[in-house]
């Protein structure tokens, strides 16, 4: 009980804290490690698919997987076309994957420049922000989605700008939020008061500050934008055939429901596989870096 | 009082109108409608006929401005496809998706808030483990695909519900918990944190110092104070379930104003696209409005100023 | 006659991890109806959890033990949290430190006044608005009967002290717990809602614990005090013995803080008690003041028992009463 003690005590650093944490949160550990497998597959899936995802044998239509009587020669089936199920499975990651990621991006970049803009400016630019950020959560998102893929026609690029320019919102929001917060705070007067451009504040005090939270949106919507890609396909209104878009398989399963089941059960346990690991990794994250705000 | 309410709804008219500008535009941006319309058979006469038929040959601002003069007043012109007034068609169909979406929120408030409450109550607790996974799989399970895999157990293999089909309240059944299912785990999630929150607040231990009975500790000063921010989202979440209904009806053929709009997309039938996304974005503005005038009803602080 | 709180070496834990905190250790008192027994210590000490302890409101993962805590005839130590919610509020009520945060934000104060008052004694709502006017009137507040339909957004911080105090007197209660009542509101009203406190004891006749870091509050109202440090308390007797014949070092350290007209010379300088409360986890080794005390020594290591030093006055040290009496306060 001297002082000295207290003094001796060496306290772990921030990012040392931050790792603990990480390893010992199950949702991190199990969203983070589903996740890297899902992404490793879609990247070696020319290794290790057994078939050509595209090519169709008429011959080998509707044939069931391993587990329910088939042969290892088509692991998870194969489709109405005769097409290896497994096969355009791994492929289908690709697609959910590069959605995921693109929309994130470019909803990722307007939304972070309008909330940022709003938060650091307040005032009118504010107002006007927030009247887009209004009128664009008015606007029904599958049904705008649905509105212009059929028009502009379906096909990767444009379900992914579709879905950039629908999803920023949730971006803008936090990050509103978030700059609001640091622009009060004293460090930021301070490098105002000693002359820094508004470029080098945004890029140097406030980016840093609102990274985490930014992590966690970006998996939010990463979620989000795969979740819409799958529904559209699935309503014809997406993603084109022959692409395996996994909603798409389900689409096309659906005309087997009662007989077949399998051929929807499969790609809806990859998208909900898929979807669940990236919201346990986003929790995990919001968890790890920022534990007080816990509940 | 009446201010703010006149502000809000100036607010709502400024967001209608641009969302219909935007809507308009892009239906033009994308492409000739009259090339649309025609078919793929069409000669170029024919086309030259629709076009004028519809006053597409008209400059873009001139037929937004003739759209505009109607639809204030109601009049969103007539249905390609079926040559009615698109007003009678969207009125005939919005009350099936209106009472399936009131179904939803119901479904998912009976669901989440007492499970939310249940599992503040006793954090890390059995019931809290499983609020989080009915919110986790509710949050990663994809509308369509749910839907689908119910009506493979509980109308194919039990037996026990329609398939499909509008005609019955026993249609409304697993469309309302599919919808429901989607907004449950937002509300409970915010229900729970809410309730962590309150039960940590200095007036609680004052209503135990009283000595009131737990449960009214719990109901009376716990979750009146932790519903305020659940009802405005739920009334936002009836916004995002009205337009999100689409998928779901489309899946039950549930006849509605969402399968209507998958419809009239699919058949190019551009006025009652256009007239579906401007009432439903009215539909959710008018929705924030109610979430602020209730919250503004519940919390003493914003109603006795 | 048996006393009305009879407290006999209460404890509260708390398990963290492996180990375990004893934020609350060994508090012993007894207290006759119509007295006030004030506890007096720094930030920390374990004051709140200790008040809390006596109401049965501890936190979920703090536990409460003791020998004995009997409270007018009755051991409460065995009750169920079902008969100890009959207690409150009825025969035992508290004042809590945060007159802000500790009224509902969404009732209207009448509502939050008689609710209490209509549990314990069935009274109708009628009878239980009647009162609370009353008391309401009691308490200063003026225009009490149309201060019911007002929400606690639109009272001071002095008024909704005063409606927690009026609150805590609905039910006639024979004890009042008061958590630092007066510690959140300014210098002026803090003289005022002290004042009122004596008075409507004296009316009343109820007994009361009174919780403050604040000797001068003491000074005025208490009957008898107990000195606390570190989670027990290291001092307890009446307030002359306490004021005019301070035994325990930290006793004497915080005395020596505060000017007493006529003792006070002009120009010197006050005292203070440098260092802070040890931390709890991990426990107390020996006596808890012995880090920040002048005149340590080696027996310090061990924990020394509260000990009478004659008439009642106790002293928890290893030192002979005779040389505390003679040790002068210099800060180590």
């Amino acid at each position: 009980m001297t002082g000295i003690d207290n003094d001796m005590i060496i306290a772990p650093s921030p990012a040392q804290q931050m790792r603990r944490r990480a390893l010992r949160h199950w949702g991190f550990l199990i969203g983070g490690s589903l996740l890297g497998l899902i992404v490793l597959l879609a990247l070696i899936a020319p290794l290790i698919a057994p078939h050509d995802p595209y090519v169709q044998d008429l011959s080998q239509r509707f044939l069931r997987p391993v587990f329910m009587g088939g042969t290892w020669e088509y692991p998870l089936g194969t489709d109405h076309l005769g097409r290896d199920y497994l096969s355009r499975l791994l492929y289908g990651a690709r697609i959910s994957l590069t959605i995921g990621l693109v929309t994130a991006i470019i909803s990722g970049l307007i939304g972070t420049t309008l909330g940022v803009a709003a938060g650091y400016f307040g005032g009118r630019v504010d107002t006007i922000v927030m009247f887009i950020i209004t009128v664009r959560l008015s606007m029904p998102v599958v049904l705008v989605a649905l509105a212009v893929v059929a028009l502009f026609g379906g096909s990767l690029t444009v379900v992914v700008l579709v879905l950039g320019f629908l999803l920023w919102d949730q971006f803008a929001v936090v990050m509103r939020t978030s700059t609001q917060q640091i622009r009060s705070q004293d460090y930021l007067i301070s490098a105002q008061a000693l002359g820094c451009s508004t470029t080098r504040i945004v890029m140097t005090e406030i980016m840093p500050n609102v990274l985490n939270n930014l992590i966690v949106i970006i998996t939010l919507e990463m979620a989000h934008a795969i979740i819409l890609e799958a529904a559209l396909s699935f309503l014809g209104l997406g993603v084109q055939p022959p692409l395996p878009s996994w909603g798409l398989m389900i689409a096309e399963g659906k005309d087997m429901l009662f007989f077949e089941p399998f051929l929807i059960t499969i790609p809806g346990i990859a998208l909900f596989a898929l979807i669940f690991s990236i919201n346990m990794l986003g929790d995990g994250v919001r968890d790890v870096t920022a534990p007080e705000n816990r509940n | 009082m009446p201010r703010f309410l006149l502000k809000r709804l100036g607010l709502a008219a400024l967001v209608a109108f641009t969302v219909s500008l935007i809507s308009f535009s892009l239906l033009f941006l994308a492409g000739d409608p009259a090339v649309a319309l025609a078919g793929e058979a069409a000669t170029e006469e024919d086309i030259q006929a629709i076009r004028a038929q519809y006053g597409f040959d008209r400059p873009i601002a001139i037929q937004y401005m003739a759209w505009l003069s109607g639809a204030v007043v109601g009049d969103f012109g007539e249905s390609y496809y079926f040559k009615t007034p698109v007003m009678e068609l969207i009125a005939s169909r919005l009350p099936t998706t209106m009472q399936l979406g009131l179904a939803g929120i119901c479904f998912a408030l009976l669901l989440a808030v007492p499970l939310g409450v249940a599992a503040a109550i006793r954090p890390n607790s059995l019931i809290d483990r499983f609020a989080l996974f009915v919110s986790v799989v509710g949050q990663a399970m994809p509308t369509f695909w749910f839907s689908l895999i119910l009506i493979v157990i509980f109308a194919v293999n039990l037996g026990f519900v329609p398939v499909s089909g509008t005609d019955t309240w026993r249609h409304f059944i697993l469309p309302t918990i599919v919808l429901g299912y989607f907004a449950t785990p937002g509300i409970m999630r915010l229900t729970r944190a809410g309730m962590l929150e309150v039960l940590r607040a200095d007036y609680i231990r004052t209503a135990r110092a009283k000595g009131l009975h737990p449960v009214k500790v719990l109901f009376k000063h716990a979750l009146r104070n932790a519903a305020i921010p659940v009802v405005g989202l739920a009334a936002v979440q009836l916004g995002f379930m009205l337009g999100g209904s689409i998928v779901v009806e489309s899946i039950f053929a549930l006849n509605g104003a969402g399968l209507l709009a998958f419809e009239s997309i699919n058949r190019n039938d551009f006025p009652v696209v256009q007239a579906l996304i401007l009432i439903f974005s009215i539909i959710y503005v008018l929705l924030t409005l109610l979430a602020d005038l209730l919250n503004a009803w519940l919390d003493p602080r914003i109603r006795v100023a | 006659m048996e006393p009305l709180l009879s407290v006999e070496n209460l404890r509260v834990e708390i398990p963290i991890g492996a180990g375990l905190l004893k934020p609350v250790r060994d508090i012993s008192f007894d207290l006759k109806k119509g007295e006030t027994l004030c506890i007096v210590g720094e930030s920390g000490c374990g004051k709140s959890l200790t008040s809390l302890a006596l109401m049965g409101l501890l936190p979920r993962a703090a536990r409460r033990s003791g020998d004995r805590l009997r409270f007018a005839g009755r051991d409460l130590l065995g009750l169920k949290e079902r008969q100890m919610a009959r207690l409150r509020g009825q025969s035992m009520s508290m004042i809590f430190q945060e007159p802000m945060t500790s009224l509902n934000p969404s009732y209207a104060i009448g509502n939050q006044l008689t609710e209490g008052m209509i549990r314990h004694q069935g009274v109708s709502r009628a009878e239980a608005r009647d009162r609370a006017i009353l008391l309401l009137e009691k308490v200063g507040i003026t225009a009490a009967a149309s201060r019911l339909a007002q929400f606690p957004h639109q009272l001071s911080g002095g008024l909704r002290q005063r409606v927690m105090i009026a609150m805590s007197l609905m039910c006639d209660p024979e004890l009042i717990i008061a958590d630092e009542p007066t510690t959140a509101l300014d210098v002026t009203i803090q003289a005022k809602i002290l004042g009122m406190m004596k008075e409507l004891q004296a009316e009343f006749g109820m007994a009361m614990i009174f919780i403050t870091h604040d000797l001068g509050v003491v000074a005025r109202i208490a009957d008898k005090i107990a000195v606390m440090y570190a989670g027990t308390f290291v001092e307890t007797g009446t307030a002359h013995q306490i004021f005019d014949a301070p035994t325990h070092p930290y006793t004497k350290g915080l005395l020596s803080c505060i000017p007493v007209p006529g003792k006070t010379k002009r120009g010197s300088r006050l005292g203070a008690v440098p260092g802070v409360v040890p931390s709890l986890v991990g426990g107390v080794r020996g006596c808890g003041f012995a880090s920040r005390c002048p005149v340590r020594q080696a027996a310090c290591g061990k924990e020394p028992a509260l000990t009478d030093r004659g008439a009642g006055h106790a002293c928890r040290c290893v030192m002979d009463s005779d040389a505390l009496r003679n040790m002068v306060w210099e800060a180590a």
